[in-house]
């Protein structure tokens, strides 16, 4: 008030963001970092004498500074003492939250001797739980979710009409439809646009859709697919079901970690246990996690996963994992290790189930047994060798010694009666490669194994799904690999027929070879007899049908071989980069898929015969999945009378066929006709704007005629 | 029919177009000149020559007098169509990427592209026949600048009567000015919608010949769609599996044809049979595609339909012009809805 200066007037003169406080906001700063974060309250520590509180404090002292640095001084660590004796609980202050944490994390529940457990709990908990109040005292039940219907899982298989439903992924969009044949596939429900993060997959018995998001996995089933479960896992890559549906395994490249906050944990599936593992099973039915493992040292890091990591037993008793040096086979429900431990195989580098139970000559256990064939390669003193192994008990009931082998594949047949080993063997340059087929026949006694020999090497095997006849593709290894020359034979073998017509158990006969052709593929139906061989993945796809059961009505005699392949139609698809039968073995989709290439992508969908029914391009086409289906209920004598009474049934179908056929096209017309009336409509609008109809004059102003003048004829001899 | 092959042009088509009479094709290309040629025998009539740089669009007046061009070297020249002389010569600050003249030929709209700094226009000048017409007036009638919030403008042309001018921007909008003021009337997303493409840029508007009152777009985002000028209200929506450079809609039948392909950067890694160098036929009314017509080894870059209806002209990146006369069974096509119609209304006359 001296210089007759007023507040008012010396905040209009200054303006107060212009003035610089940086030095009192630095005196007065309140530091951030300083928080009941950085306490830990320990509990459970020994009651003692005062003598003794320097060796006490020195012990814990010791044992938390090794979490992290502590404060210094009675900041850092403080015990109260009352009456000259400790009073068992004491203070730390850490210099890093984070330290806090860790200590708490795994010093909590240490038993530090026999009497004395340590409790160590953050003071902020303290805080929160601790003081009266704040935790109600009176129990109150967690509210259990109400169940929600998600309607009949199997409905799909209820439809009249017996048709499959198809999965179409284009674009980020997927959708559902019945396939109609010809005609537009029908919707199930409206497509749904970024249904999947990645890819879109079936349970092996079509219950569960599975779509693949950041957080996890999400299923779906019923007539609506409605949302079923939700499986947790953070980056998940990979997917894979049990064959019963009862457990999904997912694979993430993130190892799991706990979250920070007991808010998140309490809606989080794993615990501390499962923490660092990348590998989970899950119990598709609750969505819980059933057991969790780590990833073997030896596909840490690696670029190219082996998929799947975990194989079942056609019931999903068993699973096995294979390590290095050992196979780990668990018992489900509780996965527990079979036998508590490790199955040892030396240098085992790769194993499969039989995908059926196996009734063994000599058993007498009701229903077959389970067994698993495995492999090791050769080593300095010892040959490599294929061995079948009956599970549980783990006894090696056959192996096959073999030498100069490069490679093994298993394939098992669909009834678990046969084992095909193709063994690429590699002459004793080294130069060039042969294959032999082993086949263990496992239902006959002590399990014979007769052996193929044959000059090319197998590119790729193929059982005839229900009988013992089977397809390779093979190639001759000379040497030279000119890929302009087609140089792959594709073979048809049978089980030798005796005399009697019976099968002997003695060898297979190829009854028709293919020679100089491209293709690298086999496709059996599902059903059997048809199959399908292509060239894919490379630029002159082709898909070739086979009737391989083939009977020729024009020599009625001749009638007892009926193994005969005939080529039922050859088509073209350059694009093709995948092929697959529908479940009913009626039809065959093949797709160029935009994960690929972009080429012609789209789908295009086939009869069995090889009619081409519908040709499909989609930009941006991804992919075509034939929702699968559970094995048929039918008994045998089912089977025999609908196969009976076969012409009765088709005459329904072709009816209904063709009254389907028409409801379309009429409706097509109706529509079309909807269409031309709008568009009248529409442009009635416009009839009285004078239209600048083209009246032009044809006017000639140059005429050019072609006139022969000169006309001369040349003989030249 | 066999289609004549217009060789003449040593790089990539541009623009095709016939003169109202459907006897000359008007063509212009990345080679700096313009060419014109009898449609009825592929013979070419003579070349405008003066540009320095890539031609990207050429019109002629609905008389065949004056022909106009808009060139990359930032210039708009006017040609005596009988002659082949130059008459005048618009100097503009940016490539001009589309010319075209009113229906009363009164006017020329120009789109300037939106490069170096300056703003996109669409600048329409008057047009004078007076005299020798080389007193034009280099002074713009009208500047419609890039509107505020909207992406450049890629394509314009006249409504019915020069009443509006449809314009399409690269983002697949399609906007509507007054064709006397310049005043921005509406916008509507033409584009970007019917599936899930990044790039949507609109590449050509033609419109319907009867009455100019409808008009088709093609895009980036392999889609076409048939536009209502009044309401612009989108009525049909053509979809192809290849991004689109041009569609026109054809006379006396109800078909649209589309063209396109693959884009040209990424031909060399594909077949020809991959690259989906084909024009594509739809109808206009049903949008089913009925047919496509092969023979370009790039993509399609202008397609132009005689006024007649008689046939059509495509111009590709391959350096070709290809004129197709349609066979009698073109004419013959019809769908059973189609039919029906044609008999109740014979029936009623």
């Amino acid at each position: 008030m001296v210089h007759g200066y007023t507040y008012e007037d010396l905040e209009k003169e200054i303006n107060v963001d212009d003035v610089d406080y940086t030095d009192l906001e630095a005196r007065y700063q309140v530091n951030q970092d300083f928080g009941l974060d950085n306490y830990v309250v320990i509990d459970g520590a020994p009651v003692t004498t005062e003598a003794k509180v320097p060796v006490l404090s020195k012990v814990l002292k010791k044992l938390l500074s090794s979490y992290g640095e502590l404060e210094d001084g009675d900041d850092g660590f403080y015990m109260p003492i009352e009456d000259g004796k400790t009073k068992g609980y004491l203070f730390a202050q850490f210099k890093e939250a984070d330290s806090a944490k860790k200590a708490i994390r795994q010093l909590n529940g240490k038993q530090l001797d026999k009497s004395h457990r340590l409790l160590v709990n953050s003071l902020s908990d303290i805080e929160n739980y601790g003081s009266e109040g704040n935790v109600p005292e009176e129990f109150v039940e967690p509210e259990i979710p109400e169940f929600k219907e998600h309607g009949f899982l199997k409905d799909w298989l209820l439809d009249e009409q017996g048709r499959d439903q198809l999965l179409l992924h284009q674009s980020e969009t997927v959708g559902i439809y019945w396939n109609k044949k010809k005609s537009d596939p029908e919707k199930v429900i409206e497509p749904r646009q970024g249904f999947t993060s990645k890819y879109a997959k079936f349970s092996p018995k079509g219950t569960y859709l599975c779509s693949i998001h950041p957080q996890g996995v999400q299923s779906w089933g019923g007539p609506e697919f409605e949302s079923l479960s939700k499986y947790i896992h953070n980056q998940v890559r990979l997917i894979d079901f049990s064959p019963n549906e009862n457990y999904l395994v997912t694979l993430s490249p993130l190892p799991i970690t706990m979250p920070e906050t007991a808010a998140e944990r309490a809606h989080f599936p794993f615990k501390e246990e499962n923490e660092g593992h990348k590998l989970v099973i899950w119990d598709i039915k609750t969505g819980e996690p059933a057991r969790s493992f780590a990833l073997p040292p030896h596909l840490e890091g690696q670029k190219e996963m082996p998929w799947p990591l975990v194989k079942w037993s056609h019931d999903d008793k068993y699973c096995a994992r294979q390590g290095p040096n050992a196979l780990a086979i668990y018992e489900t429900p509780s996965f527990q290790l079979l036998n508590k431990k490790l199955v040892q195989i030396d240098s085992i580098v790769d194993f499969e189930w039989a995908p059926a139970s196996v009734k063994l000559a000599n058993s007498k256990v009701e229903g077959g047994e389970y067994l698993l064939s495995y492999w090791t390669p050769e080593s300095s003193n010892q040959t490599a060798r294929v061995a079948l192994m009956q599970i549980p008990s783990t006894q090696v009931l056959r192996t096959t010694n073999l030498f100069q082998v490069s490679d093994c594949k298993m394939h098992w047949h669909d009834e678990g009666k046969y084992l095909c080993v193709k063994v690429d063997r590699h002459t004793k340059s080294g130069k060039t490669v042969f294959s032999n087929l082993e086949f263990f026949k496992t239902t006959e006694k002590d399990i014979p194994v007769e052996k193929l020999e044959l000059k090319e090497v197998v590119v790729n095997f193929a059982w005839e799904p229900k009988t013992e006849r089977f397809i390779t593709i093979s190639r001759l290894d000379d040497g030279t690999n000119n890929p302009a020359i087609p140089k792959n034979i594709i073979s048809f073998y049978a089980p030798e027929l005796s005399q009697k017509t019976k099968i002997t158990s003695s060898s297979y006969k190829c009854y028709d070879t293919i020679e100089k052709k491209y293709s690298n593929t086999i496709f059996w139906s599902p059903k059997g007899r048809f199959a399908v061989v292509a060239t894919i993945g490379k630029s002159n796809g082709e898909i070739e049908f086979y009737d391989c059961s083939y009977d020729d009505d024009k020599k009625p005699g001749n009638n007892k071989d009926v193994n005969k392949a005939k080529l039922l139609k050859a088509e073209k698809y350059g694009g093709m980069t995948n092929l697959s039968w529908d479940p009913s073995g009626r039809f065959v989709a093949a797709w160029s898929s935009a994960w690929i290439h972009t080429i012609e992508n789209g789908y295009k969908l086939f009869e069995f015969t090889g009619n081409m029914l519908r040709d499909d391009t989609k930009d941006q086409f991804k992919e075509f999945i034939w929702r699968p289906r559970p094995a048929s209920l039918l008994s045998a004598a089912d089977r025999k009378r609908v196969r009976k009474n076969l012409r009765e049934y088709s005459a329904q179908f072709d009816e209904a066929d063709a009254m389907e056929a028409d409801t379309a096209t009429r409706e097509a017309i109706l529509n079309r006709r909807r269409l031309l009336e709008e568009w009248r409509d529409y442009r009635s609008k416009y009839a009285k704007v004078e239209s600048t109809e083209n009246e032009v004059q044809a006017e000639i102003i140059e005429e050019i005629k072609e006139e022969i003048i000169e006309e001369k004829e040349e003989v030249i001899e | 029919m066999r289609p004549i092959k217009l060789m003449g042009h040593e790089r990539s088509l541009t623009q095709v177009k016939y003169n109202r009479e459907g006897d000359l094709i008007f063509s212009v290309s990345k080679d700096s000149s313009a060419s014109i040629w009898y449609s009825s025998n592929g013979e070419r009539l003579g070349t405008l020559e003066g540009h320095k740089g890539t031609i990207w669009s050429i019109d002629v007046d609905s008389e065949s007098i004056l022909c106009s061009t808009g060139s990359a070297d930032l210039s708009i020249r006017l040609w005596k169509v009988a002659t082949g002389e130059c008459v005048f010569q618009y100097e503009m600050s940016t490539p001009v990427r589309r010319v075209a003249f009113s229906p009363d030929n009164s006017k020329l709209l120009a789109v300037t592209d939106q490069v170096m700094g300056h703003q996109g226009t669409i600048t329409v000048f008057n047009i004078s026949y007076e005299g020798d017409y080389t007193n034009q007036s280099a002074e713009p009638e009208l500047v419609i600048k890039t509107r505020e919030g909207a992406t450049k403008v890629v394509v314009a042309g006249w409504s019915h009567g020069g009443e509006y001018i449809i314009a399409g921007h690269e983002d697949g909008y399609v906007s509507k000015y007054d064709g006397h003021t310049g005043e921005f009337i509406q916008t509507v997303q033409a584009h970007g919608k019917y599936n899930e493409e990044k790039v949507l840029s609109i590449t050509d508007i033609q419109f319907a010949p009867e009455d100019k009152s409808y008009f088709i777009t093609s895009s980036k985002d392999k889609c076409s769609t048939l536009i209502d000028v009044e309401t612009l209200e989108i009525l049909k929506v053509y979809i192809a599996d290849a991004p689109m450079n041009t569609a026109a809609i054809t006379p006396k039948k109800n078909f649209v044809i589309l063209g396109g392909g693959q884009e040209a950067r990424n031909v060399t890694t594909t077949a020809e049979s991959q690259g989906k160098f084909e024009a594509r036929f739809y109808h206009k009314i049903f949008v089913d595609e009925i047919g496509r017509v092969k023979g370009h080894f790039g993509p399609l870059n202008s397609i132009a339909v005689h006024p007649n209806g008689s046939g059509y002209a495509s111009g590709g990146e391959d350096g070709f012009i290809r004129v197709h006369s349609f066979d009698k069974s073109y004419f013959d096509f019809e769908y059973d809805a189609e039919r029906t119609e044609r008999a109740i209304a014979s029936g009623a006359t």
